[in-house]
């Protein structure tokens, strides 16, 4: 499945990147460029080629691992990302952990205690969080907790210290997700007969709730770590830019906006990879908690 | 010892939603003996699931509301009782069939595991292999071959999950199995055999069996005795004989015995009730059935009828008191 995945993404993205305004040749060159060096510097790009055989010999060579080098600053992109993707990784995970670690117990706690103060107050805080973007959401957590509290650093990556606010304002809004799902789906199994045939076979609350509710309303929510886990991927671009951390994200919103192909399709082939990955490990722990999943299916 | 096992007298419980209160029992009564086996028939909304559920004390919290009445069991009143007490009779004194062996079962626990829950919390002191032994032995008892014990509930059949359901409803070898409709969601030829199960089993342990149904063919094959329930009452109640076979039913029985088709005649049509059942929301003034009985007279309409006995045959209805109607 990941195969053709990749070759649909590459592929549109190639184009879009081809057909966006902007010409790398000159923001390389310089305004003062002449006809003879713009054209020299386009047939060393292989931009006096047609798009389909430029894709055609682009994934050529990447099949070969061969990434090729930054068209702006000169580097090899396979090293650079691999040195900025564990910073992006770390990130992401922590903030999918967080996300998990709270929300999942809050909004099976406000499944249970339906109606109650705490649940009101967890569909307050979802609101809050789904509403609030994170470029805006990580300013004034900066301000308050950097700046006025002085308790965290501000932006850079020199302890672990460093990651703590870029993770919970990347996952503010999984954690929404989380709580707001964990609590349909746990409202939706304590209705279940099999519940009401627990408790007919006399196991107290504590029992209905460990043994039977909380395995059953999990499944839904693990797929959506999954999705969640890309989408977060996805929102480090933002993070990392506010709070100065050398992930893949920073390196791909400088490719963009220089117009730097090789960089962005290198740093999307290896996302879509990653995410694949994400999805498969996902789709495996679905398989192990839920027994009516097949894998020979 | 007392030859009663359980004893329901008035019992009022009320359903409270957000727009109005639904009235699913009103002045319930019912004596069960030990052993007995009787059938509970009444068409859908009638009240009987809210019976056995409120038996169990299981009406969904604070919506179901049990308002008075008592219910015995053993001489014991269980509406007094604490949250534990009933935690040691649910699925150990008193166990309960499910009307959808479907949904019944958790999807995620191996059926073995979920039998064997039962012994856990019940028979805390058995060792483990003599809890295994129990469950190997309730699976033959079922017919359901043991080593399929580690297979979950997606893995069998409608009927053989009904058969799961009894085992573990079985197991702790309870006085009292309330069935809800065990067969109703079951094909005619696995309604037959599940009942044939359910019939040797109880003969096994010597259970007193409520069976909860709406079909008047599988009351006559399983039960003693039978309460026809109406608008959350019992409007008629006696041993089977004396109800399928006699000619002073209450009117409401009447209609539901001749809304079986006839194999013998070829009577074009079917002879349903006429009407509605009433609105559960109201409480009636006379008799619940009075607005679709086509014996209904005045005083029907307002006052509550006696409960009329003739041996231990009794009919909820002016018609047949003695001061007629």
């Amino acid at each position: 499945m990941l195969i053709p995945v990749i070759i649909a993404v590459t592929f549109v993205l190639f184009v879009i990147l081809s057909f966006a305004p902007g010409d790398v040749v000159k923001t390389i060159l310089g305004d003062e460029a002449t006809e003879e060096q713009i054209a020299e510097l386009k047939h060393e790009l292989n931009l006096d080629q047609p798009l389909l055989i430029r894709y055609a010999r682009y994934m050529m060579d990447a099949c070969r691992l061969d990434f090729g080098n930054s068209w702006t600053s000169g580097y090899e992109i396979l090293p650079e990302f691999s040195r900025r993707l564990p910073y992006t990784l770390l990130v992401t995970t922590l903030s999918v952990l967080f996300a998990v670690g709270v929300g999942i117990p809050l909004g099976i706690a406000s499944a249970i205690k339906e109606h109650s103060i705490l649940d009101y107050g967890c569909t307050f805080l979802v609101m809050l969080l789904a509403s609030m973007p994170a470029f805006w959401l990580g300013t004034l957590c900066q301000i308050l907790f950097c700046l006025t509290l002085r308790w965290l650093p501000v932006s850079g990556v020199g302890s672990w210290r460093h990651f703590i606010l870029p993770s919970i304002i990347l996952g503010a809004s999984t954690l929404a997700t989380m709580i707001r799902m964990s609590r349909t789906s746990m409202l939706d199994v304590i209705k279940m007969d099999y519940i009401r045939t627990a408790r007919a076979k006399g196991a107290d609350e504590k029992k209905v709730l460990y043994h039977h509710a909380i395995r059953n309303s999990l499944i839904p929510v693990i797929t959506q770590i999954g999705i969640s886990f890309a989408g977060g991927i996805g929102g480090a671009i933002v993070t990392e830019n506010i709070f100065a951390i050398p992930g893949i994200g920073v390196m791909l919103v400088n490719a963009v906006k220089s117009r730097d192909v090789p960089v962005v399709m290198g740093v999307i082939i290896f996302v879509t990879i990653i995410v694949g990955i994400i999805n498969l490990i996902v789709d495996l722990i679905c398989a192990v908690v839920d027994p009516r999943i097949d894998f020979a299916s | 010892m007392n030859d009663d096992l359980l004893q329901i007298e008035k019992l009022n419980v009320e359903y409270i939603t957000d727009d109005a209160i639904v009235y699913a029992l009103n002045d319930f009564s019912l004596n069960v003996k030990r052993g007995e086996k009787i059938g509970l028939v009444g068409e859908t909304g009638a009240g009987k699931t809210t019976l056995a559920l409120s038996i169990l004390r299981l009406l969904p919290k604070k919506i179901g509301k049990i308002t008075s009445g008592s219910i015995k069991y053993e001489s014991e009143e269980l509406l007094d009782k604490p949250e534990s007490y009933m935690l040691g009779l649910r699925g150990r004194r008193i166990s309960m069939i499910f009307q959808d062996p479907m949904t019944s079962l958790n999807p995620v626990k191996t059926v073995g595991d979920q039998v064997l829950e039962v012994l856990n919390l019940h028979f805390p002191d058995l060792s483990k292999e003599e809890k295994n032994a129990k469950v190997d032995e309730i699976f033959r008892l079922v017919g359901i071959p043991a080593e399929r014990k580690f297979e979950y509930p997606h893995q069998f059949s409608g009927g053989m999950k009904q058969r799961i359901v009894i085992a573990m409803a079985l197991i702790a070898e309870p006085e009292l199995l309330l069935a809800d409709e065990p067969t109703t969601a079951l094909d005619v030829t696995i309604q037959a055999q599940i009942l044939e199960l359910m019939k040797e089993l109880k003969e096994k342990y010597n259970s007193a069996v409520i069976l909860i149904t709406h079909d008047l063919g599988v009351v006559a094959e399983f039960c003693d005795s039978v309460a026809v329930v109406y608008g959350g009452r019992v409007v008629e109640i006696g041993k089977v004989e004396e109800i399928f076979g006699n000619s002073h039913n209450h009117p409401y029985t009447k209609g539901l015995i001749n809304c079986i088709p006839d194999l013998t005649s070829t009577a074009p049509r079917l002879h349903p009730i006429a009407g509605r059942m009433g609105d559960p929301r109201i409480k009636v003034q006379g008799c619940c059935f009075a607005d679709r009985c086509p014996n209904a007279t005045e005083k029907c309409k307002t006052t509550p009828p006696p409960m009329v006995y003739e041996g231990e045959h009794g009919i909820l209805c002016h018609l047949y008191s003695k001061e007629g109607a």
